[in-house]
């Protein structure tokens, strides 16, 4: 029965939030090995074996964190207006799970970029913060992050919730070019041109290579956690359908599931 | 259903336009401490930088561009809130979705009747804050261009904030929240303009980007509008 057949079915019967929690179970734990191998392959080779910045020394290598998360915060927000889209023009309940379960994510990964980011600024800058263009659009990813988990907590009719969460989301997403391009335009015009570092040079390929390994694993690690609040967002919204009753009282006699 | 629609076909979409706006200027006029409240907001925030930071003449006229504007975007935030509620909460607005008429359209003239009683007059009352700021005279121009397009971009991004949160008890810090982000671009290029401007620098250019961001508002917002203010009342 499960989705060994074609790729309209399997997609279609994502939809279903019993179906969902099924295949995710199943593809939980091969994502979760893949993602632990990258994390811990590209870590050790970023940490202990990739080359020294012939300027930063090793105060570099936090960027094996800081890219990463910098880049997943923003593929996220995509995926979590995407999702809302998907939520709101097909009234898929499970679409709108993965919208939810995206938020928090994000705003992790944009706090985990804006802290690793003003640590490497320290010894590189010799500030915490400086307003530089990519600094100050990320805090502004957080913003909006922030507002559509406040927009979620607001209400407490969850359907609407969803709705006016992803109306939120995609008139961010509409205004995030916009955004950036500001920022970006703000910043040449008041900032002085000293601080080009973040223009990163050509890196050689074994400093870039670790780099993409942890970006690999990132998004790994991201499809684990999403899986894994989707589920649990799953198990709570139909907490009053006959499966999710059985799958409870089944659960001491089959074990974990 | 052939009656909806000869209904439907009677109303221009003009005459509707001009009928929702005559309505909410009505409103406002006959309520003037909503209109009145934003602009006392508006000098009193302005007031509040020299008291705070320094009434240094060079200072202020480096910082007024900024200040004007910040203080601008706060008193439209404010006054954001009443766009929608007390028709929210009379039940008009339920009449207007469940009316055959476009909601798009109707949250478009109720948008620049929210701009014609807050941003222009906003607007009128800048050049008096530029004085109190000490903003070089060849700035004044910029500011009250910039803020006459960029007030009504503010009114419309604001207007989907309202329109989402119009159904909670406690929208008032929420809607700051989700919409300040939004600001952001307004923000630059409006402050872009009146510093240019006050350098003596052409700022056409900012002026026209900015004019790009109304149009943009002013195709896409109301889709927003529309879409929030169902979601708010349907729940």
């Amino acid at each position: 029965m499960a989705g060994t057949k074609w790729m309209p079915r399997w997609f279609y019967q994502l939809a279903s939030p019993r179906w969902c929690y099924e295949f995710t179970g199943k593809l939980l734990p091969w994502c979760a090995a893949v993602a632990g191998i990258l994390l811990v392959v590209g870590m050790v080779w970023a940490l202990a074996f990739a080359p020294p910045d012939y300027q930063q020394g090793n105060s570099f290598r936090i960027m094996y964190i800081h890219v990463p998360s910098a880049i997943l915060a923003q593929s996220c927000y995509m995926m979590m207006a995407i999702a809302g889209a998907i939520g709101l023009i097909w009234k898929m309940k499970v679409a709108d799970m993965v919208a939810y379960s995206c938020a928090p994510i994000g705003a992790s990964m944009a706090v985990i970029a804006l802290v690793t980011g003003a640590i490497w600024g320290k010894p590189t800058w010799g500030s915490w913060w400086v307003w530089d263009a990519r600094l100050t659009s990320m805090l502004i990813l957080l913003f909006l992050y922030m507002g559509v988990m406040a927009m979620y907590a607001a209400m407490e009719n969850e359907a609407m919730a969803a709705k006016a969460a992803s109306v939120l989301a995609l008139v961010g997403l509409v205004n995030i070019p916009i955004i950036k391009y500001s920022v970006d335009w703000w910043n040449t015009l008041h900032q002085p041109a000293t601080f080009t570092l973040t223009e990163k040079p050509a890196m050689p390929a074994e400093m870039w290579l670790p780099l993409l390994v942890m970006v690999i694993g990132f998004y790994c690690f991201f499809a684990v956690s999403l899986m894994m609040r989707l589920r649990n967002e799953i198990i709570r919204r139909e907490r009053r359908a006959g499966w999710v009753r059985d799958l409870i009282v089944a659960y001491p006699n089959t074990g974990k599931r | 259903m052939a009656n909806m629609h000869t209904n439907t076909a009677e109303v221009s979409l003009f005459t509707l336009f001009g009928a929702v706006l005559k309505r909410d200027l009505l409103l406002s006029f006959r309520n003037k401490s909503d209109l009145v409240n934003p602009l006392i907001f508006f000098v009193m925030v302005a007031t509040l930088f020299p008291l705070g930071v320094s009434p240094q003449p060079n200072f202020l006229s480096e910082v007024a561009p900024g200040v004007v504007w910040v203080a601008a975007l706060l008193a439209t935030l404010l006054s954001l809130d009443s766009l929608f509620r007390s028709d929210y909460e009379d039940g008009t607005l339920e009449q207007v979705i469940l009316s055959p008429q476009p909601l798009m359209v109707v949250c478009f003239a109720k948008v620049v009747g929210h701009w014609m009683t807050t941003g222009l007059p906003l607007t009128l009352l800048s050049p008096l804050i530029g004085l109190m700021l000490f903003l070089p005279a060849e700035g004044m121009f910029g500011l009250l261009s910039s803020l006459l397009i960029g007030t009504f971009t503010l009114s419309l991004v604001g207007a989907i904030g309202a329109g989402l949160t119009v159904g909670l008890k406690r929208g008032g810090v929420l809607i700051s929240l989700v919409v300040l982000p939004l600001y952001i671009p307004v923000l630059i290029f409006g402050s872009g303009v009146v510093e240019a401007a006050a350098m003596g620098i052409p700022y056409d250019g900012f002026l026209a980007i900015m004019g790009a961001m109304l149009a943009l508002g002013c195709v896409l917002a109301p889709v927003a509008i529309s879409a929030a203010v169902k979601i708010s009342v349907s729940g």
